[in-house]
């Protein structure tokens, strides 16, 4: 809407000086100490050598250089990037089919309730729920690979299946939120569109193609950035199932930053890598928004 | 739209002809229906899987693993989980035996919650107010800063936020788990304040006349007719901090502040000899997870709506 300086000028002359700094006092006491101050700190933090016992030691770029140099920070970033990989994949790709089947077979509130349900869970209820369901002995979801006829499959327990499975684990709690946010901006769509391409004959995939995505597009975009930016911080889940193994194969980086601060108490390595990833999550923002913009549509 | 000399009823033949045309089901509509279909089921048959398992017993559960019903139906997993099983009854069930106590936790998940959703709200609808209704200097600097305070990934803060709670003293402390989301986050000051600018300013300027200040025409007058996003806002924060486990795992360490999330991977974490207690594990997460999905069962209408104004800014 409206913004603040464009209200109606010298209506109220006076000021509400004390009484303004009276009701923002509690949050902008909160956000100088709780979110300014410590990202200023994180940064500072990451030109030092702190184990939390002893004051930070100010170390210049040791940490970074260090950074470069740690095969296992490499490590780390590539896994994390292969579980963005799949799981942004994964959950776009079944989000939109899923808000499109919302908005073109049913518009029941009831089924959009019931997709969003395993987001009201935390990440650790769905970790361990499906790591039991994916149990190699006792797990119904490995019952139902051996009486399909194939080898059980350590999920989890396996180097190569230990990444994916997680990815969609997580696609299992976000897909119904995800699909919701696609769901609103289908909303904006005109129906008409729909209605007179059908008089022309189109099919349903055709109106997907040529009316559905174009027009989805920002708003594809934004969920994009949001989902990319919370999938990087992935955390819980690797905590309760695999706890980074088996051997570092599922170590994201945000578990590393983790055991290096309260495995290792390399508060200054730790809080370097976190900036790190910062930078990482800024460009990826920027580059979208670039990218993504490029081809704007008319409705909005 | 449509002109006064066009006929009224001519349109609606045309889409009474329409319409059993389009319900007659097409091969691609069935089978739009059944994927939506195995969509609901995978959505929803994992929950079922927690109660199921909850209700039987391990030896069950190693015996029958396919059984869609309880196998040996007991209430043993919720004993465990509740610590009401002394050690060795526990053990011979297939538990640890470890004594967790989840009533504590559930206890402790509450008041962190309650705390965090209660004093955000409050704190940042006040902020919201002037904001969007106060004249003072710096006001729209102030309110730039706090909206860049969102580009900020929250993951960011949390070393630095830990350092301080230690240095406070308040680690292992339930306010040392609210204390950094108890003020304000960017998101509830910008969500509260663009709902107070869309109230029109005759409201409180009737208020104003009848010689109310402007303080008790926030709390008599704005605030109430907030409820609505308010609730709102307050179900998002309170599903968020129910659900948080990186920033308690890091400040808790002992059962006076340990809440559901960090209890249930402890649990997960102990394993017995016989192998993971899988009975005591799932009526752990139901326990974790029944508020939630009672808060759902309660407001469901109003969470699913929320997610399409909430999500995109």
């Amino acid at each position: 809407m409206t913004v603040a300086s464009t209200s109606p000028p010298l209506r109220r002359p006076r000021g509400d000086g004390a009484l303004a700094a009276l009701f923002v006092a509690p949050a902008m006491l909160g956000f100088l100490v709780f979110l300014l101050w410590p990202t200023l700190r994180g940064v500072y933090l990451s030109f030092t050598r702190f184990n939390l016992l002893t004051p930070a030691e100010w170390v210049g770029l040791d940490n970074y250089v260090r950074m470069v140099n740690d095969p296992i920070f490499w490590d780390s970033l590539t896994v994390t990037v292969e579980y963005v990989a799949i799981n942004i994949g994964v959950q776009t790709v079944s989000a939109l089919a899923i808000a499109v089947l919302l908005q073109r077979l049913t518009q029941s509130a009831v089924l959009r309730g019931i997709v969003l349900t395993p987001y009201l869970m935390s990440n650790v209820v769905a970790g361990i729920v499906w790591l039991w369901i994916l149990d190699t002995q006792l797990g119904i979801g490995n019952e139902i690979v051996a009486g399909l006829g194939f080898d059980r499959i350590p999920f989890l327990a396996d180097e190569t299946w230990a990444i994916p499975t997680i990815a969609v684990i997580n696609v299992w709690r976000h897909v119904g939120y995800t699909a919701l946010l696609i769901f609103a901006g289908l909303q904006a769509i005109p129906n008409d569109m729909y209605e007179a391409a059908k008089v022309d004959g189109a099919s349903e995939w055709r109106m997907f193609r040529r009316i559905t995505m174009p027009l989805l597009r920002p708003v594809l975009a934004v969920v994009l950035i949001m989902t990319v930016i919370g999938s990087f911080q992935v955390f819980d889940t690797v905590a309760v199932t695999t706890a980074g193994g088996p051997a570092n194969a599922t170590n994201v980086l945000q578990f590393y930053i983790y055991g290096s601060a309260f495995g290792r108490f390399q508060f200054g390595y730790a809080s370097a890598m976190s900036v790190a990833l910062l930078i990482v999550l800024s460009a990826i923002t920027f580059l979208q928004y670039r990218l993504t913009r490029a081809g704007h549509t008319d409705l909005g | 739209m449509a002109t006064l000399t066009t006929p009224v009823p001519t349109p609606t033949p045309t889409k009474a002809a329409v319409r059993p045309l389009r319900r007659t089901p097409s091969p691609g509509r069935i089978a739009a229906w059944a994927v939506m279909a195995a969509i609901v089921l995978v959505t929803l048959l994992p929950f079922y899987w927690i109660l199921r398992t909850a209700l039987s017993t391990n030896a069950g559960l190693a015996a029958d693993p396919t059984n869609p019903l309880p196998v040996h139906p007991t209430t043993g997993g919720f004993e465990r989980a509740l610590g009401l099983q002394s050690t060795e009854e526990a053990i011979a069930q297939g538990g640890a035996g470890g004594g967790l106590d989840f009533w504590r936790y559930l206890l402790n998940s509450v008041v962190v919650s309650t705390l965090i959703t209660g004093c955000q709200i409050f704190f940042s609808a006040m902020a919201a107010y002037a904001f969007a209704r106060l004249r003072w200097r710096g006001r729209d600097t102030v309110f730039g800063l706090f909206l860049a305070g969102l580009m900020v990934p929250a993951i960011f803060t949390l070393l630095p936020n830990f350092v301080l709670i230690k240095q406070l003293g308040l680690v292992d402390n339930l306010l040392g788990i609210a204390l950094p989301t108890m003020f304000m986050t960017p998101f509830a000051v910008f969500f509260l304040r663009q709902f107070f600018m869309n109230i029109p300013r005759e409201v409180e300027e009737a208020a104003l006349l009848d010689g109310a200040g402007k303080v008790r025409v926030f709390f008599r007058v704005l605030l109430p007719m907030a409820s609505t996003p308010v609730l709102t806002l307050a179900i998002l924060t309170y599903i968020t901090a129910w659900n948080d486990y990186f920033w308690p795992l890091m400040v808790s360490y002992s059962d006076s502040s340990r809440v559901l999330t960090v209890a249930l991977a402890i649990f997960r974490a102990q394993t017995p000899q016989t192998g993971v207690d899988w009975s005591g594990l799932m009526a752990a997460t139901l326990i974790a997870a029944l508020p939630m999905l009672v808060l759902f069962g309660c407001f469901a209408r109003r969470i699913v709506s929320s997610v399409g104004f909430t999500g995109i800014k």
